[in-house]
């Protein structure tokens, strides 16, 4: 019999606007042993699906329709009181952020030790024998000295195992977890996801997974429930779904996943969707603007050169020299770029990626070593003039879509900015005829001018920064996780927007990523970065097929294995 | 631990010089301390003599110095108006202000935070509203206004209770206090109301808002999600939490009782170091300024250095990072 | 080609969640409404008060101590009686109000300046000057506003010779007022101005190479004045408080430019022997105006809190 079985689920937040409808009569069911995942890209409601079976909707959410049924038992009419011993008891939930689900001013053992007398009913000294054990189940070293820390005493990993000890504690039948990875290291992730798939076959629980990540649905689940703006479209074992989907959304959605395994020309586009426009009819570059003050000519050597990049951040400020301590974050890098191709770092957080593309783009001044662009070391310049004629040259575009943008500007504003600082153009009208057309050629539209930001969604807001980078007609561009907090649909389009761009306006690229598969899509040549070192560069298809170092090799096996995805729809290349 | 001890230590000394040099400055170049001390009569070479005598000549950092070490032992001089030394008249009567301002306190904490707790977790009852709607007038009260209605209404319309003075008090050695006397209660209870009542306002506020924060984050919902009992969340989870940042603020606030003890004086007369103060800045009595000043300064760096320990203690957070 | 509509700022602040709060609230209407009748009638004292107390010959001296209106000895030209020198406490009141209001919202305004200057350049500036402001922030912290107001008022009394106090005190005034409040306003701003530096549209913009200056007054500013504009409003309540109970303690305005706090202050001599009506309605018009000012001020903060919608 299943174990967690909701029939017709239908949340609503009613608003001054209007009701949202954010989950429209949705079925899914659970059995013991098996992990369900359910997957959508952001605005598919699976968020507030768990939140609603255990009761604790946000206001003013409330589930206006449907039935859940534990064990056959109804649960979603019972009293707060009721529903509250269900809690932990019966039915266990895991949160995505593992810093801020814990209390910070009790012990592990305070927390743990709480929650096992309250649902078991066991004397002290049993319940911390039992959560000692749980620690130990989880994966923490030590457990017995370990369970006396704090929350802030344990790294994001460990945090995350602590969390699901707390979960599962009162030996519940079901759990839920809502993106209980996405805040951690892909190495980490594996980890966690593996000891969930673990811990779930042995006790027979049930697991309930909600996740935008195709690759945790890959890794861990059975089952598969697939979701598109509060509707259910397709649920299967997770052998068809990602294999052999059936739904237009769903094919469409698994096309557009980045993969590792094979280089494909273009990234497919979530079509089901939108359909991509016939951007390139739009400017002909050769006459336009753009596309003027472009014609660089063959130079000699490479047009970036990084060399020796040393980059320290003092972790503790103290008074007396021998006292302070510090890291380095970027550790003697050294590499070239040469003009016209893509060039990609790859590295977990921490890794120095970031901040290397900070100090080439000059946001830092590093603590030694050289950048030169073009054979001028950029940070032996002086003063702040002589950096204005290369910072037309060098734009970047950043990770972020919703702080990338001064959400107190007018789009046209904010693209033209760079055209009024290093005065491009002669006039005010000049000015407004440039920008406009800017945003028509990244995929906007005109109108978009007299909007403000918060009026346009992420990937849309990715293209303004885009339109603002181009602007100064720069030949190099620094991309710095452009498209991590995006959906995997919004991602496809930008990453073919680059795609193209890069090709018309002749382009050098630095490309900077956490996600390999894009990693190898997007890029000619790649280095991998470890904790402020580069370890390997090599030619992307070399790295992937051969990789050398030991580094790259355990990155690329933590990869999610995609493989099982179907390869309709994709557009592969033949070189 | 000891580095973070030192390092407030340090910190509390600069301040304390800080405040001394703006004492002495205050001294030395607001008018002409000769002239304030003598009368019209003396001559002019009598009042070159004194000028020498005192030292009024020599370098600014030796007189500065002449000034701290002074201070240190607790000489300020002499009151250009009464003629006595300061230190006597503000220890005579700094019982009276302590008294009063310990006594506000307590009124403050013990009514505030319980009041700020219970809005904060029944946001929505029939009593929270009327409390927030009473929190707001207290808060447009000033000081000094409710004092007045207070002594209008329980003094001379009720005819309850005396509107001004201290009672009677008992000597203990050198403080003379008035909690032993049936007339010296009595006296406290309108005055430390009036100046309690503004610091409560705004540590129930306080509490509110913070609690109100701190239900809101996630660990508190992980906690409701492990089915803990509300009892248990809010208590034990969610008032903890709620505390540690309110302990910094209320540390502050209670220091400036003693501060706003001056208008509490004021309007009941109330021979504390407050009322001294208001007088000798409307005669320009520098001394007693400048004594005020650097004893107002020590009570609040003590204050700052206890609240800072007692939030090291309490977060251990603040306490790993020197691990 | 299409036309490009762009809505107007009007059109954009009326369909605001701001507005629409604003309008659903009674309690914001009103006291914006009560607020609103009060600095009109202050501004304006001179045209609309019912007759001019400081008119040394319009004063007759036989029209002293009159209770208001309503009462049995009270008189229909002075509403609200008058006081002992025969100054009609309504027209007192007005023109109290006027001192009141001009010493807080231009001690306010002077905290403002100083302290949104010095949060945006010690929180974008960081290092060095960063630890002073902060440092000197926090030493001024140590005490409460009132004992700064307090102390700077009495030195500059000893300072400035006896026969221009009485033009210099005001300003005095609010300077004291003022000094004693930039810190809250540069704390905040700091704290924004660190958030915002560290976001990406900032360093998009430092990337064009838009210089620190630029940047902090056409990014970093607007973004952070909601906070502030919620601490003005608090702060303008104190700082009327604040000035009323310096002049009741006899150490804020000159006499001869009565504020409220004067007005209670002289009004306090008579409460004893039953003249009541020449401290209390003063008190009651300040009590009105600063709760106001208050109910604002938490209206405001509400409405500016997206967590709470």
């Amino acid at each position: 019999m299943e174990l967690l079985d909701i029939k017709g689920l239908q949340i609503e937040f009613p608003s001054r606007r209007g009701t949202v409808v954010a989950v429209k009569g949705v079925n899914l069911t659970v059995r013991p042993g098996e992990v369900l995942g359910v997957v959508g890209e952001s605005g598919a409601g699976k968020s507030t699906i768990g939140n609603a079976v255990i009761g604790l909707l946000d206001p003013p959410g409330q589930m206006s329709g449907g039935e859940v049924f534990l064990k056959g038992e109804k649960i979603n009419d019972l009293s707060y009181e009721e529903k509250r011993k269900i809690r932990g008891r019966r039915i266990g939930m895991i949160f995505q952020d593992p810093l801020t689900s814990l209390d910070p001013l009790q012990t592990i053992e305070q927390q743990l030790v709480e929650t096992i007398e309250l649902h078991l009913k066991l004397g002290k000294k049993k319940s911390r024998e039992r959560a000692v054990d749980l620690l130990h189940q989880v994966g923490i070293p030590d457990p017995e000295v370990r369970i006396q820390n704090y929350p802030h005493q344990f790294s994001g990993g460990m945090r995350q195992r602590v969390v699901i000890a707390l979960a599962l504690c009162a030996e519940p039948e079901v759990i839920i977890a809502d993106e209980p990875t996405t805040a951690l290291d892909v190495s980490i992730q594996a980890q966690i996801l593996e000891l969930m798939r673990k811990l779930c076959r042995e006790k027979q629980v049930g697991m309930l997974i909600i996740t935008h990540d195709m690759g945790v649905i890959a890794d861990i689940t059975d089952r598969v429930a697939v979701m598109f703006q509060g509707n259910l479209v397709e649920e299967g074992t997770t052998q068809k779904i990602l294999g052999n989907p059936d739904h237009p959304y769903t094919k469409s959605l698994i096309s557009a996943v980045p993969r590792a395994d094979v280089r494909l020309r273009r990234f497919p586009m979530v079509d089901y969707i939108e359909k991509e426009e016939d951007r390139k009819m739009l400017l002909d570059i050769s006459t336009h603007w753009l596309g003027q003050g472009r014609d660089f000519g063959k130079i000699e050597g490479p047009l970036i050169s990084v060399k020796d990049l040393v980059m320290t951040f003092v972790t503790k400020p103290a008074f007396l020299k021998k006292n302070r301590q510090s890291f380095n974050a970027v550790d003697s890098v050294s590499f070239d770029i040469k003009q016209g191709e893509v060039f990609g770092i790859v590295g977990e957080s921490g890794s120095g990626k970031s901040t290397v593309a900070r100090i080439i783009s000059g946001l830092y001044k590093p603590a030694s070593g050289a950048v030169f662009f073009d054979g001028t070391d950029l940070t032996q310049l002086g003063s702040e003039k002589k950096m204005d004629v290369f910072r037309k040259q060098m734009q970047m575009i950043f990770q972020d879509p919703f702080s990338s943008l001064n959400g107190r500007m007018r789009v046209m504003d904010i693209v033209a900015e760079p055209i009024r600082f290093h005065k491009l153009a002669s006039s005010n009208r000049e000015v407004e005829t440039i920008v406009t057309d800017l945003l028509e050629h990244v995929g906007l539209g005109r109108q978009a001018a007299v909007r403000f930001p918060h009026e346009f969604s992420g990937g849309q807001r990715q293209r303004i920064s885009i339109a603002r980078a181009l602007a100064t007609r720069p030949r190099f561009l620094i991309c710095d996780e452009p498209t991590s907090a995006l959906d995997v649909s919004i991602q496809a389009q930008i990453l073919n927007l680059l795609k193209d761009l890069q090709e018309e306006l002749g382009l050098t690229m630095l490309f900077i990523s956490h996600d390999l598969p894009v990693i190898r899509q997007m890029c000619d040549r790649v280095g991998v970065m470890k904790m402020g070192k580069l370890v390997e560069v090599a030619e992307t298809e070399a790295l992937f097929t051969n990789p050398q170092a030991p580094y790259t090799q355990e990155l690329l096996s933590l990869m999610p294995k995609l493989d099982k995805l179907s390869h309709k729809g994709l557009d592969v290349e033949t070189s | 631990m000891v580095s973070f001890l030192f390092k407030r230590l340090m910190q509390s000394v600069i301040v304390m010089f800080t405040v001394a040099l703006i004492a002495f400055s205050m001294f030395r170049f607001v008018g002409d301390p000769i002239n304030n001390m003598v009368g019209q009569d003396t001559s002019e070479q009598e009042r070159i003599e004194l000028r020498e005598r005192l030292g009024l000549n020599d370098p600014f950092l030796v007189q500065f110095g002449r000034f701290s070490l002074n201070a240190i032992q607790g000489d300020f001089g002499v009151s250009y108006k009464y003629r006595v030394p300061v230190s006597g008249m503000i220890a005579e009567r700094m019982p009276a202000t302590l008294e009063l301002a310990f006594v506000a306190a307590i009124l403050s904490l013990v009514v505030g935070i319980p009041l700020g707790v219970y809005t904060a977790l029944k946001r929505n009852s029939f009593l929270s509203k009327m409390i927030m709607t009473t929190s707001l007038i207290g808060v447009s009260l000033p000081t000094f206004l409710t004092g007045i209605m207070l002594i209008l209404f329980f003094g001379v319309v009720l005819r309850w209770l005396p509107t001004f003075g201290r009672g009677d008090v008992i000597e203990l050695g050198s403080w003379s206090t008035g909690f032993l006397t049936a007339s010296g209660l009595k006296s406290l209870i309108l005055p430390s109301i009036t100046l309690a009542l503004f610091q409560l306002t705004l540590i129930m506020r306080l509490v509110r808002a913070e609690m109100l924060e701190v239900l809101r984050t996630d660990f508190v919902k992980f906690a409701k999600a492990r089915g803990l009992p509300n009892r248990l969340v809010n208590f034990k989870h969610a008032l903890k939490n709620t505390l540690v940042p309110v302990i910094t603020i209320t540390g502050l606030q209670l220091g400036s009782l003693i501060a706003f003890a001056i208008i509490t004086e004021s309007v009941f007369q109330w021979p504390g170091m407050g009322l001294l103060f208001i007088q000798a800045i409307a005669d320009v009595d520098i001394p007693i300024m400048a004594a005020y000043l650097v004893l107002i300064a020590f009570f609040f760096v003590m204050i700052n250095m206890i609240v800072d320990i007692l939030y090291y203690a309490v977060d251990p957070r603040l306490r790993a990072d020197n691990e | 080609m299409e036309n490009i509509v762009e809505k107007s700022r009007i059109a954009r602040i009326l369909d605001s969640d701001i507005w629409h709060s604003f309008t659903r609230s009674p309690v914001a209407i009103i006291s914006s409404i009560v607020t609103l009748i009060v600095i009109f009638s202050a501004v304006f004292a001179p045209f609309i008060a019912p007759n001019d107390p400081f008119d040394l010959v319009a004063i007759d001296i036989m029209d002293s101590s009159l209770p208001p209106a309503w009462e049995v000895e009270g008189d229909p030209r002075f509403l609200l009686g008058t006081d002992d020198q025969g100054r009609g406490i309504l027209s007192t009141i007005m023109y109290g109000a006027r001192i009141s209001l001009f010493v807080g919202f231009a001690s306010v305004i002077f905290s403002m300046i100083v302290g949104i200057s010095l949060g945006l350049i010690s929180g974008y500036v960081g290092g060095r000057t960063d630890a002073i402001i902060m440092r000197i922030a926090d030493i001024q912290l140590s005490f409460p506003a009132i004992l700064i107001a307090l102390l700077l008022d009495g030195v500059a009394r000893g300072l400035v010779p006896k026969e221009m106090h009485n033009d210099v005190t005001i300003y005095v005034l609010v300077f004291a007022i003022g000094i004693s409040g930039w810190v809250q306003y540069a704390r905040t701003v700091r704290g924004s101005t660190l958030v915002e530096k560290n976001k990406e549209y900032v360093q998009a913009a430092r990337i064009i190479g838009i210089r620190p200056g630029t940047i902090l007054r056409r990014h970093v500013l607007p973004n952070v004045m909601g906070p502030v504009m919620v601490i003005a409003t608090i702060h303008l309540a104190i700082a009327i408080i604040t000035e009323a109970t310096l002049s009741f303690l006899g150490v804020g305005v000159p006499p001869t430019t009565p504020s409220l706090g004067t007005l209670i202050r002289i009004g306090n001599e008579y409460l004893f022997s039953g003249e009541w009506w020449i401290t209390i309605f003063p008190g009651a018009a300040l009590v009105i105006l600063v709760l106001a000012v208050n109910l604002l001020g938490d209206w405001l903060r509400d409405a500016l809190n997206p967590k709470l919608r």
